[in-house]
């Protein structure tokens, strides 16, 4: 039996990002002037646990580093060294790099050398006393591929033989089989034998050792070259080995003609090399890592990269809080009792029973819906698993930028669905770039306007209906509305005179290729737009939202579903169809008849709801049914329905009722169709359509 | 019954003369004429029942159906080979084909007018598709074997069920 020490793997590298992103906040949170020694002291175990994890896994690279941090942060925690701003800013950066090199091992590829060791010189100009200028930290260009070195790797041995061939000895290639440590032979005691004879100097030839993924530490990976040095004869050598024999492949020269003279190839098995070639994970050809120069140069941006390459690697695991599992247990344990009494009602059913069957039919669909209920609140994270990361890279961008910002964060313990936490980080990120750059203004200009010279951004979560809502509120400049309808106009977006709402100028800066920036920095304006930034959040089937008035400040408001794979829908029928509306989008559904409806010239028809005409959607035509009773359509009702801010009216047969639908893919085995976000199976086993609405109003649009 | 026992024979006849190059298909009947799909890529064979339009899509796409928990397209044979519409009877049958590109499978139906045989040919004596007057595209047809005088058009799933040229038959 083998024990797998892979499988620790997941949990030890998940402990370390834990504890980097405590250390990182603890650090953040650091105030110059009033040490609290509770907080070195978070820091401070963060990295003991790191190194003590890296050291048993045998990561000694991350164990050698933290070890310094470890040093400086002792001293700290002693009061022996003073805590100061560029101290904090080597440490900061330490984490970056304690980041990057966890990552690298995760994903077997090798560690940036380089970049390790020029976070460790700092380190350690920072323990001597010195400080650091930020420079140093992030040099310009870095030679990589040659300094690089696999995590598990180890120099190769070199050919040294051939300088001391005069001496005289032996030489001696030694490769075991995998299994040998299996048969009970251990090498150690081969090679205290054999330096008994003479002068022994192993060299270890680890290369063939796989990656800790595939390590399993009962097999011999290793292979040795060794050369005793003295007045032996070649039997007395073989005499040792005698007992390995069978389990290994093995190579003995003497030393003095090791060059002159083709080797004396002594191969014990008559099986060639297949055996020995352990499943070598090829270490090696991960070398190149994709953008070496940005890697380094960049903290901020880089940054963003490592979180998106973390977020993609945790995918596979969710922690889950106790309490949520023993609710869960709990509900399955009702579950049960509620069907073995409904068993006992069936054994010997009579008319009778009629009532308590209806009793137990009700109880059970109580207990399916909290059970439901909490196999979903599991899938649930709090946001601040999001927003945690937010406070460095304010941090980060508003020195970079010169500006005094505060971060705020509000309602972090609003829980959502992991889906939608790993696919909120990126849009969130972007808008956060945005607001930091544009939109709250430098001190100087902020004291103008007669602001407080730090601006503050507020990140805020609450749950909403249905919605989690995330707002970014800065208190910077605001959109000026003239500037846009100019930029838009100048790009040829819109007509020149065109009318449109407030709402409709802001939502322009959604428009693809449009930027308001003057000038592009590097913090925003490259990369993701806001297009792409509202087509993320759309398909998560949320919208987003600005609200903003020139010099006071904006609002960004992001509206998602809770859950992504189940939704409240309101059913309706069209024709012999039957069709799925989520229910967080119908505003109200009122009854109407068919005269009720305007007509429009070449724009087909409204109606007008409270003073206002909204447009509407026929259902039947738009979807071509054409079954049902006709004359239906004479009446029908109307689902008032919010789509991308818009109120629209479709227009149905009937409304059926309201369910908790599991929304299926169509793509899975079909594709996307027009109008239609998925599908689900209703309760008589048939498939039902949810519509799309947002899809559906810019279809009806075309 | 006497011509089934014949069938019988002669296609053990085919498959013990040369087991290496025998393929064996799934043949079914579209009005008069036979087809056959590789036996490999038939999931299972169901019966028609209801399905779930699917609005704004060509005609032969029928809809879709829960298979088990599954959402499965249903596509009608006949009019995508623009046959003559049938009606829909409980014997009609759908079956249930997968296919693979870039390493996900699909699982779509199409429905036929009766499921006949499992043929077994050999590879040797399928021959290439002429430009033949039938209305099914040459593209769908690997080939044409004979099988007790009866021809039968071995169809290629995989372009049978590519979606995009689903989609492009759309535009």
């Amino acid at each position: 039996m083998s024990i797998d020490m892979s499988q620790f793997h997941q949990v030890f590298f998940e402990e370390c990002f834990e504890g980097l992103e405590a250390m990182e906040s603890g650090l953040l949170t650091l105030d110059m002037g009033d040490i609290d020694s509770e907080i070195i002291n978070t820091i401070f175990r963060g990295a003991h646990s790191i190194k003590g994890g890296s050291g048993t896994f045998g990561f000694t690279v991350v164990a050698e580093y933290t070890h310094i941090m470890e040093t400086l942060l002792d001293e700290m925690r002693d009061g022996r060294r003073k805590v100061t701003q560029p101290a904090v800013d080597v440490l900061l950066g330490s984490v970056d790099c304690l980041r990057e090199m966890l990552t690298a091992i995760q994903n077997e590829q090798n560690v940036n050398n380089a970049s390790v060791a020029k976070h460790k010189a700092a380190l350690e100009v920072v323990l001597n006393g010195g400080s650091v200028a930020e420079e140093s930290l992030f040099p310009v260009e870095q030679e990589f591929a040659s300094e690089e070195l696999s995590a598990n790797d180890v120099p190769d041995i070199d050919e040294e033989e051939s300088i001391e061939s005069e001496e005289q000895g032996w030489k001696i290639a030694f490769c075991p089989y995998l299994d040998l440590l299996k048969t009970g032979n251990d090498p150690v005691r081969l090679f205290r034998e054999l330096n008994e004879l003479g002068e022994l100097t192993t060299t270890v030839n680890i290369q063939d050792v796989p990656g800790f993924y595939e390590l399993d530490p009962e097999e011999c990976n290793i292979s040795w070259d060794l050369k005793v040095v003295g007045d032996i004869s070649g039997d007395e050598i073989k005499e040792i080995f005698n007992w390995v024999e069978g389990d290994c492949e093995m190579e003995i020269q003497p030393l003095a003609k090791a060059v002159k003279l083709p080797p004396v190839v002594k191969q014990i098995d008559p099986e060639p090399a297949a055996v020995i070639i352990p499943n070598n994970p090829a270490p090696k050809s991960v070398e190149v890592k994709p953008k070496p120069a940005t890697e380094t140069k960049k903290p901020d941006s880089q940054d963003a990269d490592n979180e998106a390459a973390k977020t993609t690697a945790k995918a596979s695991s969710i922690r889950v809080d106790t309490d949520k599992i023993d609710t869960l247990i709990n509900m399955v344990g009702e579950v049960v009792i509620t069907q073995s009494m409904l068993g006992l009602v069936g054994e010997n059913f009579s008319m009778d029973k009629v009532g308590q069957l209806k009793r137990g039919l009700a109880q059970l669909e109580r207990h399916t819906r909290d059970l439901q209920q909490s196999v979903m609140n599991i899938r649930m994270l709090p946001i601040s698993f999001v927003f945690s990361r937010f406070p460095r890279l304010v941090h980060d961008i508003s020195s970079k930028l010169d500006k005094k910002i505060v971060l705020k964060l509000v309602g972090e313990n609003t829980e959502v669905d992991k889906a939608v936490v790993e696919l909120i980080n990126d849009p969130l990120v972007h808008l956060i770039r945005n607001s930091l750059d544009h939109g709250i203004e430098m001190p100087a200009d902020r004291v103008a306007a007669g602001k407080p010279e730090t601006g503050t951004i507020e990140l805020k979560a609450y749950h909403r209906g249905g919605h989690i809502v995330i707002e970014i509120i800065d208190d910077g400049r605001g959109l000026d509305k003239d500037k846009l309808l100019a930029k838009a106009i100048e790009k040829g977006l819109i007509e020149e005179n065109n009318l449109l709402t407030e709402k409709q100028i802001f939502e322009l800066i959604f428009m693809p290729g449009f930027s308001t920036a003057e000038q592009l920095t590097d913090i925003s304006g490259r990369g993701v737009g806001m297009d792409v930034v509202r087509r993320n959040i759309q398909s998560l089937g949320g919208n987003i939202e600005i609200i903003s008035e020139l010099g006071k400040g904006t609002t960004i408001a992001i509206h998602l579903p809770l859950t992504l794979a189940i939704l409240d829908g309101q059913s309706v029928a069209v024709g012999d169809e039957t069709y799925i509306v989520p229910l967080v989008s119908i505003i109200e559904s009122i009854n109407i008849t068919e005269r009720m409806l305007n007509k429009v010239a070449g724009k087909g028809e409204t109606f007008r709801l409270r003073n206002e005409y909204l447009p509407v959607i026929r259902m039947r035509s738009i979807f071509n049914v054409h079954s049902g009773n006709p004359t239906k359509s004479k009446e029908g009702v109307l689902v008032v329905v919010e789509g991308q801010g818009e109120l629209c009216c479709l227009l149905v047969d009937e409304l059926l009722g309201q369910q908790q639908v599991v929304i299926k893919s169509l793509e899975a085995n079909y594709r996307r169709v027009e109008g239609v976000s998925g599908a689900t199976i209703l309760g008589d086993g048939s498939v039902a359509l949810i519509l799309d609405v947002p899809g559906l109003v810019r279809f009806s649009i075309r | 019954m006497a011509q089934e026992a014949e069938n019988k024979d002669n296609d053990q006849y085919h498959y013990s003369r040369n087991l290496d190059n025998a393929v064996q298909y799934l043949s079914f009947a579209l009005g008069k004429e036979e087809y056959g799909v590789d036996i490999l890529r038939v999931q299972e064979i169901r019966s028609w029942e209801p399905v779930s339009r699917i609005p704004n899509v060509p005609c032969y796409e029928k809809g879709v159906v829960n298979l088990r928990g599954s959402i499965v397209p249903i596509l009608d044979l006949r009019e995508r080979f623009n046959l003559s519409k049938a009606e829909y009877t409980p014997l009609t049958v759908v079956v249930v084909l997968q296919t693979g590109d870039n390493n996900k499978t699909r699982i779509m139906g199409v429905v036929v007018d009766s499921v006949s045989d499992v043929i077994s040919v050999d590879k040797t004596e399928i021959q290439s598709a002429p430009d033949f007057g039938t209305k099914v595209s040459n593209e769908f047809i690997n080939g044409l074997v004979s099988v007790n005088e009866r021809m039968v058009m071995l169809l290629d799933v995989d372009k049978l069920l590519k979606l995009e040229e689903l989609d492009q038959d759309e535009g």
